[in-house]
């Protein structure tokens, strides 16, 4: 049997009702295989944001198909009862900015989500310190966030979510603060990390620095999908393709 | 699982702490109140057992010495001496009035007892330094409050007192000092009137034709010498023999002497229940109020603080965290502010009672109770803060 990553078919999502009503999503399909980075990419208000919180399983969709891992998560209505659970097994988060927890270390940012699914704290600080050392920043483990780097307190980020082994990532503009060489570095980890964990990774960006370094994007207009070859290609021609 | 509030608590350890003990000091005046409270009561209970009295003999009709003026004839005491069961009798007056000490004033209780040792009704129960009343004349025993020392001459009306003995806890109801003088010289002191008014007084008389009948030798004379001598006390307290019913001697003086009879329990009713009721009443309305504004500061800065990291809370809730992890986390830092201001509450009112004018009584009972009240305060405290948390959209972490 194939292994899925992320398989969307026919997401729709809807807000409002009568004349407010707004299609916000109108058939998404998308697929991201274990072990593969994807890129999003859209204008502002072409569906992203709503297309990753109903992946994220934070907001409902109104119709349509969604499999995670070897879940199937969403088929006209949720089929899993525990939608935190879920997002805390199933789904590591990175966001733009890296929201860690101010008051814990960096080893308790990271260990908190095994801790918080019933580990041991021994154990979940033993595979906090394996991802923090495979991430390069083992070294600032006890430091407090707001004594890290930008590009540090990102790789925490991704770190913390990467330590339940989720099958699926979802990064919202992790590279937006960043410069360049950072930006490019995190996506190289993520890159790793996706090969290494069999992740699936999906991106939402903006970022010109960063898009030629995805093999596939899927561009969102207009509440649908539309997927093309992304390594190759300058990030002036993606960008003009995606306003077009 | 780690303790995300003593995590949090210890990353902003300073400004938790100054919040905890600026909360600690309301808690201390709480506390102080309540001593306060107790101290009156107990204060009213030692006047009660340091009189030396079983009963107080006081005019009819009037709630007794200390709550209503009292005046009955100065002999009553001779006849109470001589009724069944009765051990001793003494007249007392009591007179509250300012008394000169070197520059200032001293506002106290002047009680004219008569002068004996200890034991006697109406003496002080102890004393810290010097002797009781002697007999000589003006002496005084002073409570220590009224911050005199021994040898000090203090000025009552018109005559100059030396201090000879200095007691303790003798107050009135109201918080004043006891100062013990002869009881000829207070009987004095509550009628004395200025030479000026003497001689008007006189003047009047000898002009009034009622009393200046030359026909009758001697009734001028009778009237002036009357009306600057006082022939009352207030009370008269009676000390019963061992194993008397005070109730049944009480029932006896009352129905043969025509008086106003209390018994040490009806004494202490007048004095907790009508005397200090409505500073109680006072009192219990301040340890509301100050309930309420310590809740509203607990309250407000919980809330503050939650609000701090509602992003934070977001990111929580989207990783998995489950809501009761969070209300856990708002919760304990709520009941950890409460416990430091509950422990610095405390050690500020300890400290600072004995600077108060009045005695505070600061009870463990009250302090338990206090506690328990200060964490009801807390958990109650930090709902509005764990609703507003438990309504934190976990999208919010996404944006969008």
């Amino acid at each position: 049997m194939k292994r899925t990553g992320i398989l969307i078919e026919g997401l729709k999502k809807q807000y409002g009702s009568g004349e407010t009503l707004v299609d916000a999503l109108k058939g998404v399909e998308m697929e991201v295989a274990p072990g593969e980075v994807v890129g999003l990419v859209g204008p502002s208000g072409s569906g992203k944001s709503t297309l990753l919180k109903c992946l994220g399983a934070v907001i409902e969709p109104s119709a349509g198909r969604m499999t995670l891992g070897q879940k199937v998560i969403y088929d006209g209505g949720w089929k899993i009862k525990d939608l935190r659970a879920l997002r805390r097994d199933n789904i590591g988060f990175v966001f733009q900015a890296p929201y860690l927890i101010p008051f814990l270390d960096v080893i308790d940012n990271v260990a908190l989500l095994p801790m918080l699914a019933g580990e041991r704290n021994v154990v979940a600080r033993k595979r906090a310190v394996e991802l923090l050392e495979a991430l390069d920043v083992g070294h600032r483990a006890k430091a407090m966030p707001s004594q890290l780097s930008g590009g540090e307190q990102q790789r925490v980020a991704i770190a913390r979510a990467l330590v339940n082994h989720p099958p699926v990532i979802l990064a919202d503009e992790p590279t937006a603060p960043l410069d360049s060489q950072r930006a490019l570095a995190v996506i190289g980890i993520l890159n790793d990390m996706a090969r290494h964990y069999e992740t699936a990774i999906i991106i939402v960006t903006h970022d010109e620095k960063i898009i030629p370094s995805f093999k596939r994007i899927y561009h969102i207009r207009d509440g649908r999908t539309h997927e093309e070859a992304g390594e190759g290609k300058s990030p002036h021609e993606l960008i003009k393709t995606d306003r077009a | 699982m780690i303790s995300l509030a003593g995590r949090d608590i210890l990353h902003g350890w300073g400004r938790f702490l100054l919040t905890g003990v600026g909360l600690g000091l309301l808690i201390g005046v709480t506390l102080s109140m309540a001593g306060i409270y107790r101290g009156m009561v107990d204060d009213a209970n030692v006047l009660i057992d340091s009189s030396g009295a079983d009963l107080w003999v006081v005019q009819q009709g009037t709630l007794g010495p200390y709550a209503e003026p009292s005046s009955i004839y100065e002999d009553t005491y001779r006849g109470i001496r001589g009724m069944q069961g009765v051990a001793r009798a003494a007249n007392v007056t009591y007179l509250t009035m300012q008394v000169r000490h070197a520059e200032s004033d001293v506002r106290a209780m002047v009680v004219g007892v008569v002068p004996g040792g200890a034991g006697e009704p109406g003496q002080p129960g102890f004393l810290i330094a010097g002797h009781h009343l002697s007999g000589s004349r003006y002496e005084v025993v002073a409570d220590g409050k009224a911050g005199f020392a021994l040898d000090d001459v203090v000025t009552i009306r018109r005559n100059r007192y030396r201090v000879v003995g200095l007691t303790r806890r003798m107050v009135s109801s109201g918080g004043d000092p006891m100062l013990f003088i002869p009881l000829k010289e207070a009987q004095q002191a509550q009628f004395l009137k200025d030479n000026d008014a003497l001689l008007q007084q006189r003047r009047r008389t000898e002009a009034n034709p009622l009393f200046n009948r030359p026909a009758v030798p001697g009734l001028l004379e009778a009237v002036i010498a009357s009306q600057t001598t006082n022939s009352f006390v207030n009370a008269v307290l009676v000390q019963l023999k061992p194993g008397y019913d005070p109730e049944v001697a009480a029932e006896n003086i009352q129905r043969w002497k025509r008086l106003q009879v209390y018994t040490r329990s009806q004494m202490r009713t007048i004095l907790v229940d009508k005397l200090i009721a409505t500073s109680a009443k006072q009192i219990g309305m301040f340890l509301v109020i100050l309930s309420i504004v310590s809740a509203a500061i607990v309250a407000f800065i919980i809330y503050t603080m939650t609000m701090a990291k509602i992003r934070e809370i977001a990111v929580l809730k989207l990783i998995g965290t489950k809501n009761r992890v969070i209300a856990s986390m708002i919760l304990q830092q709520a009941v950890g502010l409460g416990a430091i201001g509950f422990v610095v509450g405390k050690i500020a009112a300890t400290l600072w009672s004995p600077f108060f004018p009045r005695y505070v009584l600061l009870e463990p009972g009250d302090a338990i109770r206090g506690f328990l009240a200060v964490m009801v305060i807390s958990v109650m405290a930090s709902i509005l803060a764990i609703t507003a948390a438990l309504k934190v959209d976990p999208a919010e972490a996404i944006g969008g």
